[in-house]
């Protein structure tokens, strides 16, 4: 029956707005739900979850990788506020599909491995509406639409943080609103200068739609360039770039486990997304302007990431601090602006999401066990807890970037990619790499091996619930580390597109060719240097 | 044509324009004669004049609304007072805040043991000032309609008879306000000295054909009426008497103040400065630009140093007065719509806003710390849960009309390519946003189970949060045809 509703109605039925709708739908009726059936919350909010999982995987197979169809696939347009031209316009390309269906996974993954005594209706009433808001973003093609959804994912996420959160969660919820508030703050005026900017020299009534000022390209260099500054200072914020990166190992650290895997799982990409559809396709001349910035600012990223990971006493700070590393890898992958490197940091976009989130979910279930996170506490974990040493390790190797795993061929496209361009980053950046493995690895060496005492000694292994919270992440982990052509097939088209579509509007700029691609297996140096 | 005659002019009136005013006042003075005739003070007959009243212009402002919508606004007794889309509008607006004044204040004047009927009459006089001034077509109808709206207001600050704070909010109020009315009476006198004319018709047409050899004076009595009106809607730096006023004053009023004054000051800001003085813009842009910027600057930061909610909400009042200004300034179509969509939708904020505060204060009315606040999720989920919409309305966070309402008033700064200033607005608004969280934090911080008390919420508060939280939400998922209103009711001055 879903079938013949999938082949026949496909093009009408509007299954992006749908991803929006159903979790609220879903907030909205747990919210309704009278307080004598709180056994009923858990549930609702896993099939409404599930729900709008199906609905992504839907995407997936609907998709059509086609290099000849359409960027954007899905379209659907709704006026919402008529005389400001606002419409409620929704489409996902190769860049963003991934994203949604990343989103559509982890929350039910969330919902499921969520500590038992968060029945909650709240609770799960603010994740749902969280996913809600993260949908509109990666799915927005209307500026507006785009902002009140990237605004208003603070509100969930901030009393994720403030009520269910460990420690100081008041103040690292406080920090994360206000941060990320007055990081978009300007972004807001950035988005309604665009549009009148636009309608000045296009003629015509003000619209706030993605497409058609991004292929007009109406702005004056100038303009660009400072517009193009406010929407990167809200990006920056929310990725978060060096050194805007404080609010972050806060947030992380005191947000319950669910909201840390959702907070680095999805939420960091709606600024490393942001940059890609509203940074690079809004303002092409403007992100090749300031790249060397943006890739200097990468490279510090990781590096600074990894460093600061590698002293943190507290195993769940050392992952936040090891996201600033990765988010790093992916901003530098962006600004090079080049299809293997972009496709590379859309791909490790997908694969931070996953590890992180596994990673988190751990040391969530190692909190939850032991009652610290703090690493000199732990020890010789493995002795007691053998299937959770070996779910680590592989996670843990998948972040490392381990050839065979996913994190692998995400850095690789990266660092591909950045070096045919920029080739100094390219190396620099790779100490990342190599810091990664030290950080990561030391840090399982001390929570993991040695002699196991007190109470390490008598920690539970996973159960099954846990188990099977984690093995669809795992599966993925080892798949796209094996055989990533799937994901690469379905977003190379878009990723193409938007860099001819830089090329086309940088008058001196050209993609630096990749010989590997083009036939030439070897990479000679000196021609490489064309591309600068 | 009546000039021509030679029987004493009589103007020519149309009644039922006047409807709102009248029944205002006649109710107002009804209610002060029945009741002093009364031996025995009665505790429903004041409010339900009070509300009856409110709840008939509400009405009565629909036919009306559909009359100049479709037969076009004009104006009447000797052009000195208008009627075209905003009157009617911004009288809806006055009377939903005496709408819900009123229904707060029962509770709140029986517990407080403030006199009744005084209450009432008062307000009520004051809604026909504010109402004088939505229609106001010459400076002078405008300075008596300040006068009614303010010297009522004085005295309502100072009905608190028990609280030393009442009385000195009162009298900071009223000594700046008699200042601030020689300020704009002066500005008046001004403009009738460089122009020859107090109507604003008469005003614009001898601005829009006249080029002033020497304005010198006229540019005086800009500033001066800038300043008589920049107090009545707390502009800074003539806001200082708001947090004392806010915090002294029993709190009913100050929903009156931050809604039904707030209104009726920028009732009278749009038609003056966007309107009459439409050919001098390039003369008073760049000042009101200024202005208000620096209130929003200011009520933001100045608000998060708060400890006293009454005090915050105060100044959060002012940052957002600072925000309508930024429609003013703009001068344009879209920048007075923008400042209409904001009135209404801060009408509806702060009447739910302070109307929980009213139930927090308890009794005595002083209780106004943020530790009052404190767990208040734990001892009364529902009304924490309609104060966060509130205050995540008045943080201007989407899907909220607070968020629609600052949209229309940053757009209104790009349009005219003041961007800084745009910018500027939009930093304030999230540093702000800091002492909102503060309260919401606080109501939904832990409390141990023996703090939990009970806390009595009268009927007439649950109704008054639960519709305009209500409405800041509907107005935040559906703004279309309120936008739509708001352009309809655009201010337009026309002569007979």
């Amino acid at each position: 029956m879903n079938l013949v509703i999938a082949s026949t109605s496909s093009a009408t039925f509007p299954v992006l707005p749908s991803l929006l709708i159903v979790p609220t739908v879903g907030a909205i009726i747990l919210a309704l739900l009278p307080r004598s059936r709180k056994d009923l919350t858990k549930l609702v909010a896993l099939i409404f979850s599930t729900t709008t999982c199906a609905l992504s995987l839907w995407l997936l197979s609907d998709f059509d990788s086609d290099t000849h169809s359409d960027t954007f696939q899905f379209v659907s347009r709704q006026s919402w506020i008529s005389d400001f031209g606002i419409s409620w316009s929704f489409g996902v390309d190769g860049i963003s599909l991934f994203l949604i269906i990343l989103t559509g996974l982890l929350f039910p993954i969330a919902f499921f491995a969520v500590d038992p005594d968060h029945n909650d209706r709240s609770y799960f009433a603010w994740m749902l509406l969280l996913e809600a808001g993260v949908m509109g973003v990666f799915c927005a093609l209307d500026l507006i639409v785009f902002f009140l959804c990237f605004e208003v994912v603070l509100v969930p996420m901030y009393f994720l943080i403030s009520r269910w959160g460990h420690g100081n969660r008041s103040y690292a919820a406080m920090k994360f609103f206000l941060f990320t508030m007055s990081g978009s703050a300007l972004m807001l005026v950035g988005i309604i200068t665009v549009a009148f900017l636009h309608a000045d020299s296009v003629g015509g009534p003000i619209t706030f739609d993605l497409i058609e000022i991004a292929e007009s390209q109406s702005l004056t260099q100038g303009a660009a360039r400072w517009l193009f500054l406010t929407f990167a200072l809200a990006f920056a914020v929310k990725i978060p770039i060096f050194p805007l990166h404080t609010w972050l190992p806060d947030a992380h650290t005191e947000a319950p486990t669910a909201g840390s895997v959702i907070l680095a799982g999805v939420l960091l990409k709606l600024g490393t997304y942001g940059l890609i559809r509203f940074g690079l396709y809004l303002f092409p001349e403007a992100s090749h302007f300031f790249a060397p910035i943006f890739l200097t600012l990468g490279v510090v990223g990781i590096i600074y990431g990894a460093v600061v990971a590698a002293m943190q006493k507290d195993l769940k700070r050392l992952v936040a601090y090891s996201s600033i590393a990765h988010l790093g890898f992916i901003v530098l992958g962006i600004f090079a602006l080049n299809t293997e490197a972009i496709e590379g940091s859309v791909l490790q976009m997908v694969n931070h999401g996953i590890s992180t989130g596994a990673l988190f979910l751990l040391v969530g279930m190692i909190y939850e066990r032991r009652h610290t996170r703090q690493i000199d506490e732990l020890g010789g974990l493995q002795h007691s807890a053998p299937l959770m040493a070996g779910f680590f390790t592989v996670v843990m190797l998948s972040s490392i970037g381990l050839p065979g795993l996913n994190g692998f061929v995400g850095e690789f496209l990266i660092l591909l990619g950045t070096f045919t361009a920029h080739r100094w980053w390219a190396v620099i950046a790779t100490v990342g790499v190599v810091l990664a493995a030290l950080y990561l690895l030391w840090a399982y060496q001390r929570v993991f091996h040695g002699p196991a005492e007190n109470e390490n000694a008598e920690m539970t292994d996973l159960k099954t619930r846990e188990t099977l919270v984690l093995l669809p992440l795992l599966a993925l982990i080892v798949f796209l580390g094996i055989y990533p052509k799937p994901v690469i097939n379905r977003m190379e088209n878009s990723v193409k597109v938007l860099v001819t579509h830089i090329e086309k509007h940088v008058s001196d700029f050209e993609e630096p060719v990749n010989r590997r691609s083009s036939g030439e297996i070897k990479i000679d140096i000196h021609k490489s240097e064309e591309g600068h | 044509m009546f000039l021509a005659s030679n029987s004493i002019p009589s103007p020519e009136i149309v009644w039922w324009a006047l409807v709102p005013v009248i029944v205002f006042a006649v109710s107002g003075l009804l209610l002060l004669t029945v009741s002093s005739l009364l031996k025995k003070e009665s505790s429903w007959l004041a409010p339900t004049i009070t509300l009856t009243a409110g709840i008939f212009v509400l009405f009565s402002s629909f036919p009306m609304w559909n009359k100049i919508q479709n037969d076009g606004s004009f104006a009447f007794l000797n052009d000195s007072v208008g009627v075209d889309g905003s009157t009617i509008f911004l009288t809806g607006l006055i009377a939903i805040a005496l709408i819900s004044t009123s229904i707060i204040a029962r509770p709140y004047v029986h517990r407080e043991g403030i006199p009744a009927s005084e209450f009432y009459v008062l307000l009520l006089l004051s809604a026909a000032g504010g109402v004088v001034m939505a229609g106001a077509n010459d400076l002078i109808v405008l300075f008596l309609g300040i006068e009614i709206l303010s010297i009522a207001v004085y005295v309502l600050v100072a009905l608190h008879l028990r609280k030393i704070e009442s009385q000195e909010g009162a009298i900071k109020y009223f000594l700046l306000g008699a200042f601030s009315s020689a300020f704009l009476l002066y500005g008046i006198a001004l403009t009738y000295g460089a122009v020859g004319t107090t109507n604003l018709i008469g005003i614009r047409n001898y601005l829009a054909t006249t080029v002033l050899v020497e304005d010198g004076m006229l540019m005086i009595s800009f500033a001066l009426i800038l300043v008589g009106l920049g107090f009545k809607v707390a502009a800074f730096p003539f806001h200082a008497w708001t947090p004392d006023a806010y915090q002294g004053a029993p709190t009913p009023v100050v929903i009156w103040m931050a809604a039904g004054v707030k209104v009726a000051g920028f009732a009278a800001i749009i038609r003056i400065f966007p309107l009459t003085f439409a050919s001098y813009v390039d003369d008073w842009q760049i000042p009101v630009a200024v202005l208000s910027g620096l209130t929003v600057v200011f009520g933001s930061v100045v608000a998060v140093v708060q400890t006293n909610v009454k005090r915050m909400l105060a100044y959060s009042s002012i940052a957002h007065a600072g925000f309508i200004l930024i429609g003013v300034q703009s001068s344009s179509i879209d920048g007075t719509a923008a400042v209409l969509f904001y009135l209404g939708v801060y009408t509806f904020l702060a009447s739910g806003s302070f109307a929980i505060a009213t139930v927090v204060g308890g009794e005595g009315d002083s209780n106004h710390n943020l530790d009052a606040y404190k767990g208040l999720a734990k001892r009364n989920p529902a009304l924490a849960a309609l104060f966060t919409i509130l205050l995540l309305g008045q943080a201007g966070i989407p899907f909220t009309g607070g968020f629609i309402a600052k949209l229309g008033v940053i757009s209104s700064a790009v349009d005219t390519k003041f961007y800084f200033l745009a910018g500027v607005a939009m930093v304030s608004a999230a540093v702000a946003a800091y002492i909102y969280l503060r309260i919401i934090m606080t109501m939904y911080s832990e409390i141990g189970e023996s703090e939990i008390e009970e806390i009595y919420v009268p009927k007439g508060v649950w109704i008054v949060t639960s519709l305009s939280s209500a409405v800041v939400m509907v107005i935040g998922f559906i703004p279309g045809p309120f936008v739509e209103i708001t352009k309809d009711a655009l201010p337009i001055l026309v002569g007979s």
